[in-house]
């Protein structure tokens, strides 16, 4: 097992995923990669630098602290050749304007699990706990994952896990009995339109999905609708077909509407943004295809959150 | 601006309250004057100021507006604030600048200044209790005074912070006068060496009662003469039971929930029109005191909820047509606002300890929320007993954005009031009143008597005792910066100077404290707290039950992170020099960004549940407490602390250089017990935490500031989860969370174009205030209130 995993953020006073007031991991590094990701600094699996260039007034003092010589000044300001520098953070602290900032921290369980204690008053008053999630949590390694989550039940704090649903059938079954709940995603049916959009296949996803309910999980069924991706009323009720014929027991169903808050993080990544081209779903749309799900006998519907 | 009130004649009469623009009212002053030239040397002093009341309620012009139901006006019509020459003597200086300052403005009429001129100062000027204090001081006090280590509370402004009990709601004042003279009767001439002294109180406290029942007698008649004069049908009516109510309240208990409105109401305008102590005697515990007439009168159908409803916000219009007394000079810096911080708490327990939530809570929850008015302060305790419901219904309330209510916790004052020696029954009526400040209510005198600018005495410590802005030697000289070789020997210094401080206060609080028992009694406001009437005690001389005196701490956040911030880099990690730090703060940071940079992005903060600085957060809350808590005042008990700032934290602010933890010159200090502004990174849960660090219950009160973006408090999830964070805070022993909720781009645009946003109110410390009638720097510092927006 690995001794630490890395972690792009730890969010607390989260109320609108799960129940009631919880806290999020966010593990980095996603096996797939969604167009329209408003967490791209969480997709890859190594440490990786945020800079703000635009701000940047070339005053040189990260430049000189890097011990990888990735920094060099272009036109007054410092440019960070992303092939070169390690994620190792020297500059962070030496740009007066906090302009550069790493993602990606190395946690240990132990430090996890008192971060995670940290609203424990919180969780007992509202009934909440704490989410992994990421990035993929399901990628990260899962003696790590499989750890945290028995200390974090040894000691009574309330577990679920936020999953895109790629990984062994195997990894699930490990951690299953420290589940309380399982917000798993599912993006679109159609396999091509999937692997266009993702980059993966869907195929292993829904088979996961299927033996977990089978397996009597707790599951909140999540959608995150793209207006051009999978929303039209044909999209929806693909969805909804299968999880009927599967016999899906989804507790709850979340339409979460695509938003572009995310759009401004490609950019201090150095990554080219692809979601211009989406949008976000009209109200009254999600509104309709909230009733279809209801009418297809799942009374929890909610949009956003 | 827009239209609020459940009807016609609610609306109307809002609309006269919010758009009139206060003026000052010298009839009171006229009167006065008169009456001391008449009476002083004749009269004992108690009685003299007994006699002040009464010829001016026997005088005044009274004033019954069109549709009103609930009577009476402190000054001549709604909006007239008075003058208090007795305490404060304005020069012609004061009162243009309170006629052509934009904020907090007062108008004064040609004829003022002269009376002003020509009477008023002649006689009062050397006379005034602010020039005998003044006069009274020592150079160390006038000098920590003059240059901002702390304030003075009683300089313009009489002992308030009291609230009422449910004493004149069962008990008129003709039954209270009887109770007087029958203790007067029994005084023991022969043994007891106070027996005259108590004679001259209680003849005043008589006297006081004679001057409330005068009003509502003459109150009475004015009511039936202009039913008599009135067409209307239905106002003659109207007209006719205000009378009827007149005749009977004050000077009988009130028969009905419309009389014991209107008996609160007379008493509320004889405190402070007798002088104009803080806090302006808010009704306190409304709920729980009105519910026995509202059962009483439903069950008989005389009333409904409209009704009850109604009087309720005619009540409300009440208190939003007193504007606070005018202030000048550090006292208004200290408290710039028309608010008078009258603040009703709802909900809460009962005195035997059970759920006191009833219907006239929510009638008043419905209230506050359609009248949308700076006062009163409308608050709500919330106990473990609280419903629910009730709850739910006081956030949904609150997340509209604009501060009311903010939220108490029952269980933290009744055992802050215990620590402090309360019996448990007085601790129950309890609540917290101005701003957070914990009262046994009813039976306790319980002073504010300044605040402490604890930043500031950091600042003198790093600079042997000299103040850097003034130039002035104010502390001792216990070594400069870079004499403390570690932080033990800084901290050291630091809480010498904090010893020095507090006790040059606390040294002149007791001479303040004797000038006004001897030359300022208050006997009506004696008349309604136990137990002034049985010892023949004026409130201002120990009369009451319990005697606390307050000090308010100011700018723990500032403090703290400041101190972390030389312990961290200086003494634990060497990222710099004291010199250096010493150079960047004389040069206001100015080239020396890096080292701004690491104090302001890369130290621990309090406000993140980070142990590192909240451990220090504690280290001066604890060594402050040691100092105050505890220590004998001179009515016979003892002082408190508490940790809260009105708008004191903008002028503190205003009186230093720059601060360790990058805060710049001049810019306000942090307020009340929330993190500095922009330091708190981790959300609210992380603020909470930090907070619930302090020893809540060693205090009478802390305040604490979060501001959301209505985002995070929208929909179901939002609004249920506000109430889940209050009661965790409060599980944690927090004493007091309010909220604003507000978008900052909306605040920018309001500071831009203040003409579009008349109506924006927000939360400023223990009070609400409109955006418009804020300072600017007290503007951008609500600002940049750190915003937590994480969904």
């Amino acid at each position: 097992m690995k001794e630490t995993c890395l972690i792009t953020d730890i969010q607390r006073y989260c109320i609108h995923d799960g129940d009631g007031i919880r806290t999020t991991i966010f593990f980095k590094g996603c096996p797939l990669h969604c167009q329209w990701c408003h967490n791209p600094e969480s997709q890859c699996f190594l440490p990786q630098l945020l800079d703000n260039q635009g701000k940047c007034t070339g005053c040189e003092a990260c430049e000189i602290t890097c011990p990888s010589r990735a920094i060099s000044l272009r036109d007054k300001k410092a440019y960070t050749n992303r092939d070169m520098c390690s994620g190792c953070g020297s500059c962070e602290e030496f740009c007066f304007q906090s302009l550069r900032e790493i993602s990606g921290r190395a946690y240990t369980v132990k430090q996890l699990f008192d971060e995670a204690c940290k609203d424990e008053m919180f969780y007992q008053e509202s009934g909440g706990g704490v989410t992994l999630s990421g990035g993929e949590v399901m990628a990260a390694d899962i003696e790590f994952v499989l750890k945290l989550l028995k200390k974090l039940n040894r000691f009574g704090i309330d577990c679920m896990i936020d999953t895109c649903g790629l990984t062994a059938w195997d990894n699930f079954e490990r951690i299953l009995p420290f589940v309380h709940t399982f917000l798993y995603d599912i993006k679109v049916m159609d396999e091509q339109l999937h692997v266009k959009y993702t980059g993966v296949s869907n195929e292993k996803i829904l088979t996961n999905l299927e033996k977990l309910s089978m397996a009597g999980a707790r599951i909140y069924i999540r959608i995150p609708v793209v207006k051009e991706v999978n929303g039209s009323d044909d999209a929806m009720q693909d969805i909804i077909s299968f999880i009927r014929e599967r016999r899906i027991q989804a507790e709850k169903i979340c339409l979460l509407p695509y938003h572009n808050t995310g759009s401004a993080k490609y950019a201090r990544l150095g990554i080219a943004y692809q979601g211009e081209l989406f949008h976000k779903p009209d109200t009254e749309e999600l509104e309709h295809w909230k009733a279809l799900f209801q009418q297809a006998g799942y009374p929890q519907v909610q949009i956003g959150g | 601006m827009e239209k609020r009130g459940m009807n016609e004649r609610i609306q109307k009469l809002r609309q006269e309250s919010v758009e009139t623009q206060p003026c000052l009212d010298m009839e009171r002053a006229k009167i006065e004057t008169e009456t001391y030239k008449r009476y002083e040397g004749e009269l004992s002093i108690p009685e003299l100021r007994a006699q002040v009341l009464y010829d001016y309620f026997a005088q005044k012009t009274l004033h019954i507006g069109e549709g009103e139901l609930i009577v009476g006006e402190k000054g001549k019509a709604p909006l007239n604030a008075l003058t208090f020459p007795e305490l404060c003597c304005h020069t012609l200086d004061d009162m243009h600048m309170m006629n052509d300052r934009e904020l907090i403005r007062f108008q004064v009429n040609d004829e003022d200044f002269e009376y002003q001129k020509n009477v008023i100062i002649p006689y009062w000027e050397k006379r005034s209790i602010r020039h005998k204090i003044v006069s009274s001081m020592t150079d160390e006090w006038r000098c920590c005074y003059e240059n901002g280590l702390f304030t003075e509370f009683m300089e313009q402004r009489g002992p308030g912070h009291t609230a009422g009990a449910d004493k004149f709601y069962y008990k008129g004042f003709a039954e209270i006068k009887a109770e007087i003279e029958d203790t007067i009767e029994n005084l023991d001439f022969l043994h007891d060496i106070q027996a005259s002294d108590k004679r001259d109180e209680l003849r005043a406290m008589a006297k006081a009662c004679d001057a409330i029942m005068l009003l509502g007698a003459r109150y009475a008649l004015l009511a039936e003469e202009m039913a008599d004069a009135e067409e209307d049908k239905k106002r003659k009516c109207e007209l006719l039971q205000i009378a009827e109510n007149c005749r009977v309240v004050p000077a009988h208990k009130p028969k009905t929930y419309w009389q014991a409105i209107q008996t609160y109401w007379f008493v509320h305008l004889s405190v402070t029109s007798e002088l104009n102590p803080w806090d302006a005697y808010s009704p306190g515990r409304l709920d729980q005191h009105l519910y026995p007439f509202y059962e009483k009168d439903v069950g008989a159908e005389r009333l409904d909820d409209e009704k009850a409803l109604e009087l309720l916000e005619c009540l409300w219009i009440k208190f939003n047509n007193q504007p606070a007394p005018p202030k000048v000079g550090i006292t208004l810096k200290e408290s710039a606002t028309y608010t008078d911080f009258a603040n009703i708490n709802t909900g809460g327990i009962k005195p035997d300890g059970s759920n006191g939530v009833n219907e006239v809570s929510y009638l008043i929850l419905d209230c506050m929320d359609e009248m949308k008015l700076l006062q009163p302060s409308s608050n709500v305790q919330i106990s473990r007993k609280t419903p629910d419901r009730f709850l739910k219904r006081a956030c949904e309330i609150s997340r509209k954005g604009w501060g009311q209510p903010a939220f108490y916790n029952t269980e933290a004052i009744i055992q802050e009031l215990l620590n402090a020696g309360k019996s448990l029954e007085d601790a129950r009526k309890g609540g917290s009143s101005g701003c957070v400040e914990t009262g046994a209510w009813g039976s306790e005198c319980y002073i504010l008597t300044g605040y402490l600018n604890i930043p500031k005495i950091l600042e003198l410590t790093l600079n042997d005792g000299l103040d850097p802005v003034s130039g002035k030697q104010i502390g001792p000289k216990l070594g400069n910066a870079t004499d403390f070789k570690s932080y033990e020997e800084l901290w050291d210094a630091f809480e010498k100077q904090m010893t020095y401080i507090i006790d040059i206060k606390i040294a002149g609080n007791n001479v303040i404290e004797k000038i006004y028992e001897k030359y300022m009694p208050v006997p009506f406001l004696s008349t309604i707290v136990y137990d002034c009437i049985s010892k023949g005690k004026d409130y201002n001389g120990g009369g009451a039950r319990y005697n606390t005196k307050y000090i308010q701490g100011t700018g723990i956040g500032t403090v703290t992170d400041s101190l972390a911030a030389i312990r961290y880099n200086v003494y634990d990690k060497n990222k710099f020099s004291m010199e250096e730090l010493m150079q960047a703060l004389k040069d206001n940071f100015n080239g020396h960004e890096q080292t701004w940079n690491l104090v302001k992005n890369h130290t621990p903060k309090y406000g993140n549940d980070d142990d590192y600085a909240d451990a220090i957060m504690s280290q001066v809350f604890g060594a402050y407490a040691n100092l105050v808590v505890g220590r004998p005042n001179m009515l016979g008990g003892t002082y408190q602390i508490d940790m809260l700032p009105t708008t004191c934290h903008v002028y503190f602010g205003e009186v230093m250089g720059a601060s360790a933890n990058g805060r710049l010159a001049h810019v306000p200090i942090s307020e009340g017990i929330s993190p500095e502004k922009g330091a708190d990174v981790h959300g609210p849960t992380a603020v909470v935490n930090s907070c619930a660090k302090m020893d809540h219950l060693r205090t009478g009160g802390t305040l604490l500031n979060q501001k959301f973006t209505p985002g995070v408090v929208a929909g179901e999830a939002g609004l249920t989860q506000m109430g889940n964070l209050v009661r965790t805070y409060f599980n944690m022993d927090g004493h007091h969370i309010q909220f604003n909720v507000v978008d900052r781009r909306i605040l920018l645009e309001a500071q831009k174009h203040p003409e579009d946003y008349k109506d924006l109110i927000v939360r400023v410390a223990g009070y609400s205030d409109h955006f418009r009638n804020l300072s600017r720097a007290l503007q951008d510092e609500i600002i940049n209130r750190t915003e937590q927006s994480f969904s």
